[in-house]
């Protein structure tokens, strides 16, 4: 039934899970080196294991991400800065001992920094991460619940947006030129959503929303001992990637060149 | 039984709240956009606990009034506020703490994505402690009858789950005051007197004040103690016991198109036209949007010159989405909707759906469950002329039609106003008016008669009739049951189809 009554077996704070993925990326976004991002997704993999991820997600979504990595890499690979031996060159292409390191570089940092958002991050419910903002991170309940109750009015958009084209059509006015058409319709789909959130918003008041300067929250978002040992592994991941880069000689700091 | 026990121990385990009362000494309200004070010189009284009924005609102020007691008018830049209104000798902004409102559109009073959160989420501003939250929603579930699962998606709700949903919210904040607007008019009649009765247990328990604003007295008159009158101009013109103010005001609520109990259903004269043949045939036809299973298959239907075919069946049947596809909108995933050859524009092109938006409007007209979606121009006049002036009709003929309309459907005094600035009925009437601009062959109507007072209401019906007896098709869906029996030539009953959200906890 409820998160209340699934206290056992509940899933780590989503809160906790998007700390962790900011810290790894913070701490990768400061170099271009294959080892700190190596090292750091060789940590990832081994936590996400810790954590009981199951396999066929992580390998179907760290295929995808593959995949995209692997195209930015390519691009490195033609046309990245070159150093060292020549190995071919084509017109604007250079392929080069250095953007095959920068490539590899970039194809394992890509990896390292998007699968921890993705595999802790995904499928995290938008109702709970709201929870845990509001109760962990303390964010107003204005701003919390405002943008929780706004995504729900995303799907009533794509009705309106549906009627919005069989009225135009009905009314004798869907005959002009595509364009044109989808300009009017976009901005009647405007006047529409804000038309909705105001009414939303009544309907929140209506609610006693904001009527006293604290409110409860139904559902508990616990913070606790798994929560801290997940941040910390994240913390613990970006220490040993900078430390081991560090050591091997081979940290750039982006902004040091 | 259980249920009522159950709810009675949690609510003396809440702080019992008390009802707030309520006053207003010469109050009034003008809206930023209008010229006229919707509400005017306001004075009444109303103390904690009673329990009052608010009837006017349509445009009187009623839902106004009910949002300036809620607080939720908002301040100068939305509208003036004259004289004095106060919850509990305080404005109504700064009461809100006591104060829990439904407003007319279910739709938008849906908040949060999970059925369980949305109910919990009046509670949670309130400050009940989380310990009373859970058990408070699972009994104003129960009480109104919305046997759902707590992590349903809100979605999925029907329309007339979507109001027991926020009614549910509402009860369960156990505010001081309970305003309601037309809180039943999506229900079907099992389900208005079990959501209002579970209104009225609930407000006997915590001693809350309850004001209701809603057409059909019938199912209110029993149990409310005062009646209040509003006249047009928004003043207080008839207070008092319910028998007694029904009795005496009997003329001026049956003209205010107030459903006033056993008023006798009019008579509709009708002298059918003579040619009746077919004009659009549906042959083994299914319905759906595009990508979703079909709902139904194999229809059979014809719709005829001159007579009145009512479509009806429960919620979720696919009314709306066969609504859509005769009206040439939706293209059907399976089988065929084929016009007359005499009403297709080329021969060649016999399915509706496939013929151009301009072709459409002498042809076949739509008018929407929701008039909103109908609207595409600033002013009620130009709303009037889109149509004849897609078709190039000259000025003056469309100046002579629009007028025609105007003075034919009661909209003159709002020629200029914005089509979204007017009240329910006057949407309702120019959502229609805009169909008959063009005059089509055939007119589909999506729930025309929903959330209209009674006057609209028979003004509706009487024009409906007026319309096919001179020889035009009307296609109406409705729940609507004396509509159906005042109008319908032929009757079609869309029998359920199985839906995905009749699943239970």
């Amino acid at each position: 039934m409820t998160t209340v009554e699934a206290l056992g077996t509940r899933p780590v704070n989503p809160v906790a899970r998007l700390l962790t993925a900011l810290l790894i990326a913070g701490g990768l976004v400061l170099s271009v080196d294959w080892v700190s991002a190596l090292t750091a997704l060789v940590l990832e993999l081994v936590l996400f294991f810790a954590v009981g991820a199951r396999l066929r997600p992580v390998l179907t979504r760290a295929a995808v991400l593959a995949v995209a990595a692997a195209l930015t890499a390519v691009t490195i690979l033609l046309y990245g800065q070159s150093s060292g031996t020549v190995h071919w060159h084509f017109l604007l292409i250079t392929v080069s001992d250095g953007s095959i390191a920068l490539a590899l570089a970039t194809f394992l940092r890509v990896l390292a920094i998007a699968l921890p958002s993705v595999i802790l991050f995904a499928d995290v419910d938008p109702t709970e991460l709201a929870d845990g903002l509001g109760q962990v991170l303390k964010l107003p309940a204005r701003f919390v619940l405002g943008a929780l109750a706004g995504l729900r009015l995303v799907g009533l958009l794509g009705q309106d947006w549906q009627y919005l084209g069989y009225a135009r059509r009905a009314r004798g006015v869907a005959d002009h030129a595509r364009l044109r058409r989808v300009a009017g319709q976009s901005f009647a789909l405007l006047v529409f959503a804000v038309r909705r959130g105001s009414k939303l918003a009544t309907a929140m008041e209506a609610r006693g929303f904001g009527a006293h300067r604290s409110r409860t929250w139904a559902r508990p978002s616990p913070f606790a001992g798994r929560e801290f040992a997940l941040v910390t592994a994240g913390f613990v991941i970006t220490a040993v990637a900078i430390a081991t880069s560090v050591t091997a000689g081979s940290w750039n700091f982006i902004g040091a060149q | 039984m259980n249920v009522l026990r159950a709810h009675a121990q949690v609510s003396t385990d809440a702080v019992r709240s008390v009802g707030a009362a309520v006053t207003a000494r010469g109050w009034g309200w003008q809206h930023a956009t209008r010229a006229n004070w919707v509400v005017r010189d306001l004075d009444l009284s109303i103390a904690p606990g009673e329990r009052v009924l608010l009837l006017g005609p349509s445009g009187a102020g009623k839902s106004t009034l009910l949002h300036g007691i809620a607080g939720l008018l908002g301040g100068a830049e939305e509208g003036r506020q004259a004289g004095q209104l106060h919850v509990d000798d305080a404005p109504p902004a700064e009461r809100r703490s006591r104060i829990g409102m439904v407003l007319q559109d279910p739709d938008s009073q849906v908040i949060l994505s999970r059925v369980g959160d949305d109910v919990a989420f009046g509670m949670e501003n309130f400050g009940v402690p989380r310990e009373q939250i859970w058990p408070r929603v699972r009994q104003a579930l129960d009480a109104v009858g919305l046997n759902v699962p707590l992590s349903q998606h809100t979605s999925k709700l029907s329309g007339g789950q979507k109001q027991r949903l926020a009614l549910a919210g509402v009860i369960a904040m156990h505010p001081g005051l309970i305003l309601l607007d037309e809180p039943t008019a999506n229900l079907d009649p099992a389900g208005v007197i079990e959501v209002r009765d579970a209104i009225v247990e609930s407000a006997r328990k915590t001693g809350a004040t309850l004001i209701v604003i809603e057409h059909r007295t019938d199912v209110w008159l029993p149990v409310i103690d005062r009646v209040i009158v509003l006249g047009a101009d928004g003043a207080v013109i008839a207070d008092g016991t319910p028998d007694d103010t029904i009795r005496r005001e009997h003329d001026y609520l049956v003209r205010s198109g107030v459903w006033v109990p056993d008023t006798p259903l009019p008579e509709i004269p009708r002298r059918r036209f003579e040619d009746d043949r077919a004009l659009l045939h549906a042959a083994e036809l299914g319905l759906g949007y595009r990508g979703d299973e079909p709902l139904h298959t194999g229809l059979d239907l014809a719709i005829r010159r001159g007579r009145t075919t009512v479509i009806t069946g429960p919620n979720g049947a696919g009314k709306s989405t066969l609504a859509l596809t005769l009206g040439g909108l939706l293209r059907p995933p399976v089988g065929r909707l084929t016009a007359d050859a005499a009403l297709a524009p080329p021969r060649s092109r016999r399915e509706p759906v496939r013929w151009r938006s301009k072709e459409l409007l002498t042809r076949i007209g739509s008018v929407f469950q929701d008039p909103e979606h109908q609207f595409l121009t600033g002013t009620v006049r130009d709303e009037l002329s889109l149509g004849p002036r897609a078709l190039n009709r000259n000025a003056t003929e469309i100046d002579a039609c629009t007028d025609e309309l105007l003075q034919r459907l009661r909209l003159q005094h709002v020629a200029d106003a914005n089509p979204y600035t007017l009240s329910g009925g006057e949407k309702r009437r120019l959502s229609v008016a805009t169909v008959l601009a063009t005059g089509p062959a055939v007119i589909v109507l999506d729930e025309p008669t929903f959330g209209q007072d009674r006057r609209t209401w028979e003004e509706l019906i009487r024009l409906l009739a007026d319309v096919a007896d001179a020889g035009t098709a009307i296609v109406a869906v409705t729940h609507d049951l004396d509509f159906t029996a005042l109008l319908a030539d032929t009757r079609i009953e869309l029998p359920a189809w199985q839906t995905a959200t009749e699943t239970t906890s």
